[in-house]
């Protein structure tokens, strides 16, 4: 068994994507809550004075780039909800059984993972232009999209690898919430994160979501915290580190 | 070289002894069964042989290839139907097995070839493009059994391949498994806690309880080590004459009188009946009913453990009750099973 089989990496992946167009309630579902959070803050505080809102951005431009991050971590938990539901109906156990290593079945499931949160991402984005939504220019588009891969795969690693320590899909939906919810708030989605304590800033700080919700506003605002190259080399990191941790634990997995 | 060789194959779940030391062989192109109750340890040894489980000691080849250090070909070399289903039901049955094969290295050529096939086989070529839950519990087996033989591996498991299923889909299914090992020689490997099962399809048995083989042969030797089928002759009147003129007869193993009669063992009893009949007559002792009975693999599990297989699933799951503080030998038993 090659260690990266591209065949069993492509099957994983479209059999991901055939599940995710054929259900498109499950499409509908997952947008509802970052279109309402999109709509409700987007619209209510439109006229607020944001304390460190970047000079000439409005809060609408601040806040999508913040929703579409949002989205991918509801994506990538998702990612991770489809290992445990595979174990469920005890298909994980022909995925196992195969001669495929499980190094590619990681690699595998990332890439179905986050195209279906890519996907969802960029749905976001397109439903928020009819709301106000103005994108800096035409090489936004291809910036964003390497941000958004960087942040799925970071995710979706993360998803596994929380997937891989439980046995149930039930005890991970719930702990699931507990992980989202910070992550989302301690990333600068929806706030600037300057706005936050002291010592919680530094949680910000270690959240790869913050550099990856930076780098989208960088490639589709036009307007950053950091430098879009410090953005792009904090979350090639994470990616790095999640995809290997995702293996490393997956690896472990027992089946029977 | 044998389709499946077991040398001293030991799993260990904490305190329990799944499986114990175990050594077999089965032979290429048979069709072979693991009987023995739920907790026998048969799945264990499946999980271990398909490389889902790591052993505790001892080691197995499948189709050459050793278990711990050959996965990758081992995996190759094997299909395997797992107990609960496992198929894909929002993906067509074409789409499982294309899955299947992508998974097992097959190119696009390949798929386009196999798939069909596989999908005649199974009979499912007319509802190949609906999506699997739509199927009813016998078509998913077919699918799954059909998937196990897509990338054409040497040996075919199947654990407990009727579990849940009506008796009329029992018997297809049956007819479907024996047609496979024929058209395409692959030996089967069959996990089954149904006594008849074993006996219908299998050509030799390995009888396991408490993670031991305690016999391994063809059903028919396995009922035949017993003495033979049993006739049971109801008689109006006790004929010592009768008896006496058993004592006389080569074939009779062994006669016994009970209650209502005279109880007579011997081979192949079907063929006897008459002569039965006519040793009576002759003997003057009149007849009021003739039973046959042949032996079970169940009396065979009974002689060899002490106890039927239901009395054994029973025992499991009381065991189970009495050590539910225990929780890691709880656990560990149901791992194990």
């Amino acid at each position: 068994m090659s260690l990266v089989d591209p065949l069993g990496i492509y099957g994983l992946w479209l059999r991901d994507v055939k599940r995710f167009l054929r259900t498109p309630s499950q499409i509908i579902g997952s947008l509802t809550f970052p279109l309402m959070f999109l709509l409700f803050l987007g619209f209510g505080f439109s006229g607020a004075a944001i304390p460190g809102l970047p000079e000439g951005v409005d809060y609408l431009q601040y806040l999508v780039p913040g929703i579409m991050g949002f989205t991918m971590l509801l994506g990538a938990s998702f990612a991770g909800l489809a290992i445990l539901s595979d174990q469920d109906v005890g298909f994980l156990k022909e995925i196992l059984v195969a001669p495929v290593s499980r190094t590619s079945i990681v690699l595998g499931r990332i890439a179905g993972g986050s195209t279906t949160a890519i996907v969802q991402a960029v749905l976001i984005l397109v439903l928020s232009i009819p709301l106000g939504f103005e994108l800096a220019g035409w090489l936004s588009i291809p910036l964003a999209a390497v941000f958004l891969l960087l942040i799925a795969i970071t995710f979706v690693g993360f998803g596994i690898a929380l997937a891989s320590q439980f046995s149930d899909s039930e005890g991970f939906g719930l702990i699931v919430q507990f992980i989202v919810f910070p992550l989302f708030f301690l990333s600068g989605a929806i706030y600037p994160i300057e706005g936050l304590p002291g010592p919680v800033q530094y949680l910000a700080l270690i959240n790869p979501l913050t550099y990856g919700v930076d780098g989208l506003r960088a490639a589709l605002v036009g307007a950053s915290t950091y430098s879009p190259v410090v953005d792009f080399g904090a979350l090639v990191i994470s990616s790095i580190v999640m995809v290997s941790v995702g293996a490393y634990l997956f690896e472990r997995v027992e089946t029977v | 070289m044998d389709a499946i060789r077991v040398e001293g194959l030991t799993k260990e779940f904490d305190a329990v002894t799944a499986v114990d030391g175990l050594s077999f062989a089965v032979e290429q192109g048979e069709i072979f069964g693991l009987l023995g109750p739920n907790g026998a340890g048969k799945s264990t040894l499946i999980n271990m042989l398909v490389t889902l489980l790591d052993s505790t000691s001892g080691t197995a080849r499948v189709n050459g290839y050793d278990i711990n250090d050959e996965t990758g070909d081992v995996r190759d070399s094997l299909g395997i139907v797992f107990q609960e289903p496992a198929v894909d039901e929002e993906l067509t049955g074409a789409e499982n097995l294309a899955f299947h094969a992508r998974m097992y290295g097959k190119r696009k050529a390949e798929r386009e070839q196999r798939i069909p096939e596989v999908l005649e086989l199974v009979g499912l070529a007319d509802e190949a493009d609906q999506p699997v839950e739509s199927y009813s519990g016998g078509m998913q087996r077919r699918l799954e059994i059909g998937r196990g033989l897509m990338h054409e591996p040497a040996v075919l498991f199947l654990d407990e391949p009727t579990t849940g299923l009506d008796a009329r889909t029992r018997r297809d299914t049956w007819g479907y498994i024996q047609r496979l090992n024929e058209q395409s020689d692959v030996t089967i490997v069959i996990t089954t806690h149904y006594m008849d099962e074993a006996d219908f399809l299998c050509e030799r048995v390995a009888i396991m309880d408490h993670g031991e083989i305690v016999a391994v042969d063809s059903p028919e030797s396995l009922k035949d080590s017993l003495g033979g089928d049993v006739v049971t002759l109801g008689l109006e009147n006790s004929s010592r004459e009768l008896f006496a003129r058993l004592d006389e007869q080569p074939w009779v193993r062994e006669h016994t009188e009970t209650e209502e009669g005279v109880a007579v063992t011997m081979a192949h009893g079907d063929t006897r009946v008459a002569d039965l009949v006519r040793l009576a007559d002759e003997a003057g002792a009149s007849i009021a009913s003739v039973d046959l009975r042949k032996p079970t693999l169940e009396n065979v599990f009974l002689s060899l453990t002490g106890s039927t297989i239901s009395e054994r699933e029973a025992s499991v799951a009381d065991r189970r009750e009495e050590d539910g503080e225990d929780r890691t030998t709880a656990e560990a038993a149901e791992v194990a099973e």
